[in-house]
């Protein structure tokens, strides 16, 4: 049950994030990654870590996608508008994401040797239990990923700001 | 493992059941709160409202089904086929999806085996809420983009800059509900607020951020800039008919009628009322006091409506970022503080 539950989902993860690389249209594309945040999420829920399975949907579905797809309906982008690339940077382009995937294949490789550890504690995933690691075993790199936040939103804040003066 | 091979077949036909009836119910809520929202309106402004289907004009929501369901379904030429289809849809299924996990009361017995009136206790129900009412916005964005219609795309663009500002305000004050009681489950929740302790006396700014932004999440006035008649024709559904129109009409009551369920459920007390025992009348003591509630909820979105006159968009925007947001970072704040003093 639950294997053919992982199955659908991968499969459907993998099928929406190709039609998301070749959709011709953007707000398309954005539609199509929602679609595999939604069956990454289901995997999460597999794996019994509900609180991060619905924070993954509020952040990446809810918020940033959303963004996006703000963005990409105000700039109205379409075959005309759109900047065609030329050949030489479409090599360029595949290249470079071809050289990823087979560093990344590689490197799930070799780890399929190392797998088969049991997680220590299948209930690490809920809330109550993962706010307790947080705030004891991880909590210097916890505080300093709030740093980083603090720090980039008020980049944004200085950005965004109309007359700038320094 | 998975909790998924814990699912024994007697289970599942129970939620099933209690899906069915959940879904009947809040479409016959949302309809008739179409036919309150016209009486209402009627007596606010010295009117009669509908009289004339039925006594009371009690059919009217039956007659504008069947009006919706056999008007032209109009397609704009231009439109995004299968995203102008499935944007009422999705704004549709995102709407009926929230009342999974509010519980409805403690448990009813039906023929000797006890049932929670709650389809998912979620350990993380208020999370999941507000997971899915920052979905909603899809449906409308999908929507107004979709029509290929300029009014429709600035209504669209409105409506989701709207919901993406108030979801911040609402979160927090939502979290300053979840620092006091210490849970993200709903039913734990709503069963913490026994009798009269409800979290309303302990978090009174609390209820007001959440209570605005609510209407705010629901488009309804005086926030409803997405439809705004005066500059926008029709807002982001400009472009639809029939039961397309229908649906993205109907899913507000839903939204209306959810969003007064959550509120009700985390700040007054959900199922509990002083002296009113929920298990009593075999377990249907609690909805039927959660319904009075929510009906009394409902009430006041629609008082709001015909009472307050829409803001204009930069006040909304205002209020929004540079009033409800550090406000609610204050009552925080404010909660943290009382958690650390009284230890509760």
């Amino acid at each position: 049950m639950t294997l053919a539950i992982f199955l659908t989902l991968a499969v459907i993860s993998v099928i929406t994030a190709l039609l998301m690389v070749f959709a011709k249209s953007p707000v398309h594309s954005v539609l199509y990654l929602i679609l595999t945040f939604f069956t990454i999420a289901g995997q999460y829920v597999l794996l019994n870590a509900q609180f991060l399975a619905v924070v993954h949907i509020i952040v990446y579905a809810g918020a940033i996608m959303v963004l996006f797809l703000f963005v990409l309906m105000l700039l109205n982008l379409n075959k005309d508008t759109e900047p065609q690339k030329s050949a030489g940077w479409r090599l360029a382009g595949a290249i470079a994401a071809g050289s990823l995937l087979v560093t990344m294949v590689g490197a799930m490789h070799g780890s399929i040797q190392i797998a088969g550890t049991e997680q220590s504690n299948p209930q690490v995933g809920l809330v109550e239990n993962l706010g307790k690691v947080l705030f004891t075993d991880f909590v210097v790199p916890f505080e300093i990923a709030g740093i980083l936040f603090l720090a980039a939103m008020v980049g944004a804040v200085l950005v965004g700001k109309k007359d700038l003066k320094v | 493992m998975s909790i998924l091979l814990l699912f024994s077949a007697g289970f599942i036909v129970e939620k099933i059941i209690l899906i069915s009836v959940l879904f009947a119910i809040t479409l016959g809520v949302a309809a008739y709160s179409t036919y309150g929202e016209r009486k209402f309106a009627a007596f606010f402004q010295d009117r009669l409202g509908p009289d004339r289907a039925g006594p009371w004009g009690i059919l009217q929501p039956l007659a504008d089904g069947v009006k919706m369901f056999t008007k032209e379904d109009f397609r704009p030429n231009e439109a995004e086929r299968w995203l102008y289809i499935l944007a009422p849809g999705a704004f549709m299924f995102v709407a009926c999806m929230t009342s999974a996990v509010i519980p409805w009361g403690t448990q009813l017995t039906v023929f000797g085996t006890p049932v929670d009136l709650q389809v998912a206790d979620l350990n993380i129900g208020i999370l999941y809420i507000l997971g899915l009412s920052s979905l909603g916005v899809y449906g409308i964005m999908i929507g107004g983009w979709s029509s290929n219609n300029k009014f429709s795309l600035y209504g669209a663009i409105r409506a989701s800059s709207q919901m993406i500002s108030y979801e911040l305000a609402m979160g927090l004050s939502v979290i300053a509900v979840v620092m006091m009681t210490g849970t993200l489950s709903l039913k734990e929740m709503a069963a913490q607020q026994a009798g009269f302790n409800w979290n309303v006396w302990y978090q009174p700014l609390g209820f007001l951020i959440f209570f605005i932004c609510s209407l705010a999440e629901c488009n309804r006035a005086p926030f409803d800039m997405a439809e705004c008649e005066t500059e926008l024709i029709g807002g982001y559904h400009t472009e639809y008919s029939s039961m397309k129109l229908g649906f993205f009409l109907f899913a507000e009551y839903i939204n209306m009628f959810i969003s007064s369920a959550v509120t009700a459920t985390v700040f007054f007390g959900g199922y509990n009322f002083p002296g009113l025992d929920p298990n009593w009348l075999g377990g249907f003591m609690g909805p039927i006091v959660l319904f009075a509630k929510v009906f009394f909820f409902i009430f006041v979105f629609m008082w709001i409506r015909w009472t307050i006159p829409r803001f204009r968009y930069d006040q909304l925007m205002h209020l929004g970022w540079k009033s409800l947001i550090p406000l609610a970072i204050f009552n925080m704040l404010l909660t943290g503080a009382g958690v650390l003093y009284f230890g509760k």
